[in-house]
């Protein structure tokens, strides 16, 4: 009740509270980085458009992964809108895989990969990639616990999408310049121009060429993927400190 | 179209809040929203608008306060122009996002008894 004049309308309360709206999802992805961390488990949140080439990139990882022996130290909660298609893929080549049935969502959050990881034996993997669902913006604005995040752009999709999805690329850690091998019938295509919009857009720009196909990249992208690991056993051992 | 899904964290969000301070109703919803935060602000109100009919919220103003992305050098040179890569001219070092990320919840004027 208005006190001022006793006049009977309501009081107005301004309430400050300079809050995250998406903090319940930072809640859910602190939850998951704990569980990473504690099992050794380097979480990569792979992204990037329809058909960037993000299942491809993981069959090629699978398959470089098995040759060094390490196939059964990877697996992969893979979202996808309303199939099993990507998670079957991978599953074929040979890794450990479960899919994210997203139904109508666009991005996975925290809580659904929390649920994910019930039903994947992830805890004695080194590497868990998080496919997301193809999309250049959703994904980008959910934590989900990872590690690193990951972009895969295809040369097919343009010079300009960097500048055009800002928010991804502001994220990622390293974008995975897929389908190089289709360069030759591209010939407006320059891919000093796509590093250069990076710069523009990534703090610390990271890109490798890559081709499937050809294999261009693969081992780079592998031996990114090992530092990401000494980086981690190197921070343990500042942690722990000398013995 | 996260936007719903945003909609749905703050309604969750401001519900908790409304019920913490006995309110009626919410009056208004003040936001603010980065220039690089991945929200498109007109399909927020879109979302904001369906969600809102017959909830607390049915009669309260969604206000956004837009934020411009900022790009600044971690070592004290000043902010990144507009255009350029982000590196310090003067330092070379990896620019560092002073604003424009964010999705926050700022206040809300509530209707109390």
């Amino acid at each position: 009740m208005c006190d001022a004049c006793g006049c009977g309308d309501s009081n107005v309360v301004p309430v400050a509270l300079s809050e995250r709206v998406l903090a319940a999802n930072d809640r859910g992805a602190r939850h998951n980085r704990e569980h990473f961390h504690d099992h050794g488990v380097i979480a990569v949140n792979l992204m990037g458009g329809p058909g960037a080439g993000k299942t491809a990139i993981l069959e090629a990882s699978a398959q470089a992964l098995a040759a060094l022996g390490e196939a059964e130290k990877v697996g992969v909660l893979a979202g996808d809108l309303a199939t099993d298609h990507d998670a079957a893929r991978v599953r074929a080549a040979g890794i450990l895989a479960e899919s994210i049935t997203t139904g109508s969502a666009c991005h996975l959050d925290a809580e659904m990969v929390h649920r994910g990881l019930h039903r994947l034996a992830w805890r004695s993997l080194d590497f868990l990639f998080i496919e997301n669902v193809g999309n250049l913006v959703c994904p980008a604005v959910y934590d989900l616990g990872q590690d690193a995040n990951v972009v895969a752009l295809s040369v097919t999709e343009g010079e300009d999408k960097p500048l055009k999805y800002p928010t991804m690329f502001q994220k990622a850690d390293l974008v995975l310049l897929t389908k190089t091998d289709l360069l030759p019938q591209l010939p407006d295509i320059d891919v000093a121009r796509i590093a250069t919009n990076l710069s523009h857009v990534m703090p610390k720009p990271a890109m490798i060429t890559m081709s499937v196909r050809t294999g261009e990249g693969i081992d780079q992208w592998i031996q990114w993927l090992h530092g990401l690991k000494h980086l981690r056993a190197s921070m343990r051992a500042s942690i722990v400190g000398p013995v | 179209m996260h936007e719903y899904s945003i909609v749905q964290a703050l309604f969750d969000r401001i519900q908790d809040a409304a019920r913490e301070r006995g309110a009626v109703a919410v009056r208004r919803v003040k936001l603010r929203i980065g220039e690089i935060a991945g929200v498109d602000v007109d399909l927020l109100q879109t979302a904001y608008d369906l969600f809102r009919v017959r909830t607390i919220c049915e009669g309260a103003w969604l206000d956004v306060e837009r934020v411009s992305a900022r790009w600044t050098c971690p070592g004290g040179h000043g902010d990144i122009a507009r255009g350029h890569a982000l590196v310090c001219p003067a330092c070379a070092r990896p620019a560092r996002l002073a604003a424009g990320d964010e999705i926050v919840l700022e206040q809300l004027d509530l209707e109390v008894p």
